[in-house]
């Protein structure tokens, strides 16, 4: 009822009935997720919710249990990292996922390097178009030659920031993106986020700051225990309403029938 | 006052350094070595520098050397490999028996025909290669950690070397096997010269080439005369060893006995220079192929990056698994190639070669600068590694310091080494 997305085409991915388990925790139990073209899609939930784990499946660090993906109607098989790359699903992880002790270059392109006619790598090749692609997305970088352990937080997360755009992502995954990072960094990345959405990426973002996910996404997925509380339009519902699904794990309905049975 | 003026000189010092673009740490071991070979040339009253000693260290570094390339690539991707003096010992094992039994009497080609050699050196070959992705298959898909493996692997494949050849030493090998050997199989004056002029200009074009691609991609490049100067040390330094090398005389009845065997006479006042061992020679090439694939490859990238951090690398779709395969199978290969040049310097086979070999090469790469955590390591820092080890321990020897002694103080070094390093990579900031 909440939701009418009939009338918008196929998503751009869909994840349906996904479980996994570890050791007989039900990490992820039986969760459906999609995602529009141009469309931002908030996953929400405290530690241990689930939301990571969930996004992993489809990022191939993990193997779901039980359940299918679907990448723009048609059943994806996502077993590793790779097969997510073929389906053009990039992300962007917590942890950042940086080799420390190799450079800016080195990391954007790892596991797709430019490669010269003999087969050896190309680093000056890589490294024009890690400054082509940095000075769009973060024009002060100009550590190209350091190791990214000796980056600031914002720099290292602009080259991981990179690495998801630079390839032609369809689908990206921000886990945390703005975690570790300043005000005017964060602001770097909602203009960013808003960019790509105006050139028709679908975007997971997962976000513990429920005003950050009003701002950003259309739509927020709430999860609690591995298990899908609800998606909800965020223009539909107040910060309130998210926290109280994260909370409390009950959407708006049904807090307004409790509530109506209550008085 | 004075401070002011050290510190702007220390800048100067700074700026030169940068300005050429050399590894501070590079030049800070090829100092360490100089002294160590001051100090014995001063202890041994100039018998350390003398061209015939730096022959002997020379091809007494190979062996070592070779395998410490090896062992860069094992460590930077956080493993170890304790088992390479046990895995030499099989594979020499196995050459021996190739060379003295399977070639003449199955293959019945007889004794030192062309063909032995390189069928043993095949054979052992794929023997190391074998039994090192044997290893990295146990480390990598089945999880056990390589210290486990390579301990277990140290006795297996040393007793499984004692049980092939009943504990008994195999020889003379094939007489083309032991032009591997160093001393044995030299280029000669005037091929050495070639080779290092060959060298030289390899190296001058590699300098070209990386400014002229820094250049098309509109890249800072060093100014013309640092280019210059480091071309200049580079080429000086290769004609200066070839030049050490080739001072170095075939002792007089040696030669007459080198004429005999050709049934010819030796004429009067005729010298010749030993040159360059065919087994240094192939530590040059194993060298500079280990340092492209290092830095060059994939293969390289997806080491380092593994090292530096093995979920990143997992996750940007590397497969680590075989990855690590590959690594101890590259191992088991170099340790294959050190079998050659040891069993062949020994013209034989014995049950107790390459023992604490894995000592040696650990710590040669230690010293020369490889981080035990991964990620980091250098070819060339190896080789120095394994040079400097080898001089202090024939240094000690000529000196006539007692054996014990010469351990302790070897052990120390090692421990010392790794400080300095630690303490230099806290200085300069660098991880």
């Amino acid at each position: 009822m909440p939701l009418d997305t009939s009338s918008r085409g196929t998503p751009l991915v869909e994840l349906r009935d996904i479980s996994i388990a570890f050791g007989g925790i039900k990490a992820v139990d039986h969760v459906s997720v999609n995602l529009y073209p141009g469309e931002v899609v908030g996953l929400l939930g405290h530690n241990g919710a689930g939301k990571s784990t969930l996004i992993k499946c489809l990022s191939g660090a993990y193997q779901k249990d039980a359940g299918e993906i679907l990448v723009n109607g048609d059943k994806a098989t996502i077993n590793n990292p790779r097969d997510a790359r073929t389906y053009h699903i990039e992300t962007i992880y917590q942890t950042l996922a940086l080799a420390d002790n190799l450079d800016a270059a080195s990391n954007l392109f790892l596991g797709r390097e430019l490669t010269t006619p003999v087969g050896f790598v190309d680093d000056a090749a890589m490294e024009a178009e890690t400054r082509k692609i940095m000075g769009r997305l973060n024009p002060n970088f100009r550590k190209f030659a350091d190791p990214v352990s000796a980056l600031s937080g914002g720099q290292r997360q602009s080259v991981a920031i990179a690495r998801a755009v630079y390839f032609n992502a369809k689908i990206l995954i921000m886990d945390e993106p703005t975690a570790a990072l300043g005000p005017q960094e964060t602001q770097m990345v909602a203009e960013l986020i808003d960019e790509l959405k105006r050139q028709g990426l679908g975007i997971f973002l997962i976000d513990h700051d429920v005003h950050q996910v009003k701002a950003l996404c259309d739509r927020a997925s709430v999860m609690k225990n591995g298990q899908l509380v609800g998606t909800v339009r965020v223009d539909d519902v107040s910060e309130d309403d998210i926290l109280a699904m994260i909370i409390l794990g009950k959407t708006p309905e049904e807090l307004g029938v409790a509530s109506a049975a209550a008085g | 006052m004075t401070d002011t003026v050290s510190q702007s000189q220390r800048v100067e010092k700074r700026k030169l350094l940068d300005t050429l673009e050399v590894d501070t740490r590079l030049l800070g071991m090829i100092g360490a070595f100089i002294v160590v070979c001051i100090v014995f040339n001063v202890l041994t009253d100039g018998r350390f520098l003398t061209a015939r000693n730096i022959f002997n260290l020379t091809i007494q570094t190979v062996s070592v050397a070779i395998m410490a390339t090896g062992m860069v690539f094992v460590i930077v991707t956080r493993h170890i490999d304790l088992s390479v003096g046990s895995l030499l010992a099989t594979c020499s094992a196995m050459m021996a028996m190739t060379q003295t039994w399977f070639t003449p009497d199955i293959l019945g080609l007889g004794l030192n025909h062309p063909l032995t050699a390189p069928i043993a050196i095949l054979v052992g070959i794929a023997t190391g290669v074998a039994i090192g992705a044997f290893h990295g298959w146990l480390v990598g898909y089945l999880g056990i950690p390589a210290f486990i493996v390579t301990l277990g692997g140290l006795l297996v494949w040393r007793n499984v070397a004692w049980y092939l050849t009943n504990g008994q030493t195999i020889g003379p090998l094939d007489a083309n096997f032991r032009l591997w050997g160093g001393i044995n199989g030299t280029l000669g004056a005037q091929w050495s010269w070639i080779v290092a002029i060959a060298a030289v200009a390899f190296a001058l074009y590699t300098l070209w080439q990386s400014r002229r691609s820094k250049i098309s991609h509109d890249f800072p490049v060093k100014p013309m005369w640092a280019e210059v100067l480091l071309g200049a040390i580079v080429a000086i330094a290769i004609l200066g060893f070839v030049w050490i090398l080739n001072s170095y005389q075939i002792p007089g009845p040696r030669l007459e006995r080198m004429f005999e065997a050709r049934g010819e006479v030796m004429p009067e006042g005729f010298t010749a220079g030993y040159g360059l061992p065919l087994s240094v020679l192939l530590l040059i090439l194993i060298a500079i192929v280990m340092t492209l694939v290092a830095r060059r490859t994939r293969l390289g990238r997806y080491i380092f990056a593994t090292g530096g951090n093995p979920d990143a690398a997992e996750l940007s779709g590397i497969n680590t698994r075989l990855l690590t395969v590959k690594v101890f199978a590259i191992m088991g290969a170099l340790c294959a190639i050190s079998a050659v040049v040891a069993s062949a310097r020994l013209t034989n086979h014995s049950n107790d070669i390459g023992t604490l070999d894995e000592l040696r090469v650990i710590a040669a790469a230690v010293i020369g600068g490889t981080a035990l955590a991964g990620g980091i390591g250098t070819i060339y820092g190896a080789i120095l590694g394994a040079l400097i080890m080898q001089s202090l321990q024939s240094g000690m020897a000529m000196v006539g310091v007692d054996a014990p002694l010469q351990n302790i103080v070897v052990g120390s070094v090692l421990v010392i080494a790794v400080l300095v390093d630690i303490i230099y990579r806290k200085r300069t900031g660098a991880k």
